[in-house]
């Protein structure tokens, strides 16, 4: 096969990989780009280095002050160099490009470093006592009856906001009216609500009425709910209007009645999307602090009963041993910070996970219908 | 309920022979049960709308009567005493501020870094990127306080110190000795980061829709990649990024635990923004609400009441300019 190619005379390739390609001359006005930027940059590293070096600095504030200088100094005289060679236009272009790329990179500098920050300083505490900071109580030193805390408040909200918002979702996206314009328009104002109100709100009608003894972790798990409800029926609906209207319109001719249309057609269809909405209602209400503040109170000890009685809380939790004076307790909070990041991320990767599915995927188990239609 | 599905050889035989097939379904009446259970779920959402509202407002009132107009235009708060005084310019002002500077400090590059993912990323990078903020996005505000208050509090109070030791001459530096924590403008910064991801995300979100043929169309008449963003995707994108930017805006107004972490509150206004003091409405509420007396609780109500409303206020009109902004889930 090969053989009979290379017999064979074709004219010549436009591109032949192998032709030895003309060499780059460089002449001094004609430096490649790489060079031009380089050269810019050492440049201003070693105005920068000198000017830094007149003023005596601790070393931290030098490397941000150098940062500063070098990146406005890489600014001006790539700007110039470019402008001279290529003309304002293109300058302009490659001025945007470095700005853009600096500017993304300060958005995720801090975040990450946060991030990474809290995996370090709290992965340490956590893993230095490994099963009992998470089993034991606060008075022990531990995060236990923090973690049943959140799980329970948390819990009980999802308990209610699920049925309601899928309701609610299913009312936005299934029927139009005035109605449910206005609703629609409230659950879209309401997601901004700030979760300090949401606390003094469920303050005010829950624990404040029920005198002294009114802090529990169910009136946290209202206030929860206020707050995760809007998120998850703005999530559901958006997700509920990816279902076809064909397949709903093909339900209905069949002579289905819309009940069923909704709850057997529409809903399973999306259920990967819509777990991913509840997933996220979640994920906000593990890690809102300010609502429970005046709700659950927070509580050193455990109290597995969230009828009744203070009851702590992650964040909650983790807050107060921010405030308190003694390092320790510090070092403890960045422990509870770093569980929390970590059951954040489960519940975000879980969404991704399922997010990934596609719509109206079929279930694993099939079941066969139970009687079969007989056509004439 | 009988099967809802009937065989059609049934229809067949109800329907008299000459006449077609009446296309007229009545709900059932299981149907109007499940209509009912949706309208009920709905006006749930209302219900509880409606009453933060009220119970804000009638507990808010007590304040109100007591102090006048006072309650705004006074900054002198004394919760306690016997005669108390309910002057909540400072807190206002304060929370003005706050979410004025993370506005600033958030917003470019909130929006650069939106550019960045969607038009000078790499293509393999942008989903992991997408990922990363909408991830960023919901991590809760605890972690943005603590991690602003024992790491960033100190790094920023070092070259704020130096500044004011070289460049005196700016009027927000007074005093060299101090040591610039617990400032409005600390707080603006973290809370500022903290609005990065959810600004970025609805930005990004709006400028992935600018139709991808008039972009190229930019850059086949030969246009640079920058004349590109200015002359097609920010005219674009503009109500986007402007309701973006709205809701960065509420966040920042109400964010309470991060600036309650960082701030050294002092409910007077305080000019002087890098150095400690000042005040700030949510803040406020959840420092002293539970330890005062009920008048007082009442003022705070208020304060919670102005901000409620105000947020509210700014979440319509920002769904007014966007449209509806998408959550992104996937």
């Amino acid at each position: 096969m090969t053989s009979l190619l290379e017999t064979e005379r074709s004219p010549a390739p436009l591109f032949d990989p192998d032709r030895p390609r003309p060499r780059a001359h460089w002449a001094p006005g004609q430096l490649p780009e790489l060079f031009g930027s380089l050269g810019a940059s050492a440049a201003v590293v070693a105005v920068a280095f000198t000017v830094g070096g007149l003023f005596t600095l601790s070393i931290r504030t030098m490397l941000f002050g150098e940062l500063v200088c070098v990146m406005i100094g890489f600014l001006l005289i790539f700007g110039i160099l470019t402008a001279l060679r290529h003309g304002p236009i293109v300058a302009k272009d490659r001025l945007a490009t470095v700005g853009i790329w600096v500017g993304a990179s300060i958005a995720l500098f801090p975040l990450v470093q946060m991030v990474l920050s809290v995996i370090g300083h709290g992965g340490s505490v956590v893993f230095e006592h490994f099963p009992d900071f998470l089993t034991h109580d606060r008075v022990d030193n531990g995060m236990g009856n923090a973690i049943i805390g959140t799980f329970e408040q948390v819990g009980l909200a999802t308990f209610y906001t699920v049925p309601i918002s899928l309701l609610t979702a299913t009312f936005l996206s299934e029927t139009s009216s005035a109605f449910s314009r206005i609703v629609r328009t409230i659950v879209d104002a309401m997601m901004g609500t700030p979760s300090i109100i949401a606390g003094l709100f469920v303050y005010l009608i829950w624990v404040q009425p029920k005198g002294t003894n009114g802090y529990s972790g169910f009136a946290a798990s209202l206030a929860l709910a206020v707050l995760m409800l809007p998120l998850m029926i703005r999530t559901a609906e958006e997700v509920i209007r990816v279902v076809p209207g064909s397949l709903r319109e093909a339900a209905l001719a069949l002579g289905a009645p819309r009940w069923k249309v909704s709850l057997r057609i529409v809903l399973p269809t999306v259920r990967s999307g819509l777990l991913t909405a509840m997933i996220l209602g979640v994920a906000l209400g593990v890690g809102e602090t300010a609502p429970t503040l005046f709700t659950a109170h927070g509580s050193e000890v455990y109290n597995f009963n969230p009828f009744s009685g203070v009851q702590a809380n992650l964040p909650l939790q983790a807050f107060q041993l921010i405030q308190s004076p003694s390092p320790d307790l510090v070092r403890q909070a960045w422990g509870g910070a770093f569980i929390l990041v970590f059951m954040i991320l489960g519940l975000f990767t879980a969404t991704r996970i399922l997010s990934r599915q596609r719509v109206g995927a079929p279930r694993r188990r099939f079941r066969r219908p139970r009687k079969e239609v007989e056509l004439p | 309920m009988t099967s809802a599905l009937r065989s059609p050889s049934e229809a067949i035989e109800e329907a008299p022979s000459e006449t077609p097939l009446a296309l007229r379904r009545a709900s059932t009446g299981h149907d109007r049960i499940f209509l009912g259970i949706l309208y009920g779920a709905s006006a749930i959402v209302l219900l509880i709308i409606s009453g933060i509202l009220l119970f804000l407002a009638w507990n808010g009132w007590p304040a109100l009567h007591y102090s006048g107009l006072h309650i705004i235009t006074s900054q002198h708060y004394a919760p306690t005493g016997t005669h108390p005084s309910f002057g909540l310019l400072g807190v206002l002002v304060g929370t003005i501020s706050i979410a004025v500077i993370a506005l600033l400090v958030g917003v470019p590059i909130a929006v650069s870094a939106a550019l960045m993912i969607n038009e000078y990323a790499p293509r393999k990078i942008r989903r992991v990127l997408t990922s990363l903020v909408d991830l960023l996005a919901v991590l809760p505000s605890l972690l943005y306080g603590l991690w602003g208050h024992i790491v960033l509090s100190p790094e920023v109070s070092n070259i704020l110190v130096w500044l004011s030791h070289h460049a005196d001459f700016f009027p927000l530096f007074r005093d060299p000795e101090l040591e610039y924590v617990g400032s409005i403008f600390l707080c603006g910064l973290v809370v500022g980061i903290m609005i990065i991801p959810i600004v970025t995300s609805v930005s990004r979100e709006v400028m992935s829709q600018v139709p991808r043929d008039t972009c190229e169309a930019a850059l086949a008449l030969g246009g640079t990649r920058w004349g590109m963003v200015t002359d097609v995707i920010l005219p674009f994108a503009k109500n986007g990024i402007v309701g973006g930017i709205l809701l960065g805006l509420a966040r920042a107004l109400g964010e309470t635990v991060a600036v309650l972490i960082i701030l050294s509150q002092t409910n007077v206004i305080q000019w002087h923004i890098l150095e400690p003091g000042g005040g700030d409405i949510p803040a406020l509420i959840a420092n002293l609400f539970v330890s005062v007396p009920h008048l007082a609780k009442s003022s705070m109500t208020f304060a919670g009441l102005l901000l409620f409303v105000t947020i509210f206020v700014l979440n319509l009109i920002a769904r007014r300019i966007v449209g509806r902004p998408k959550v992104s889930i996937a």
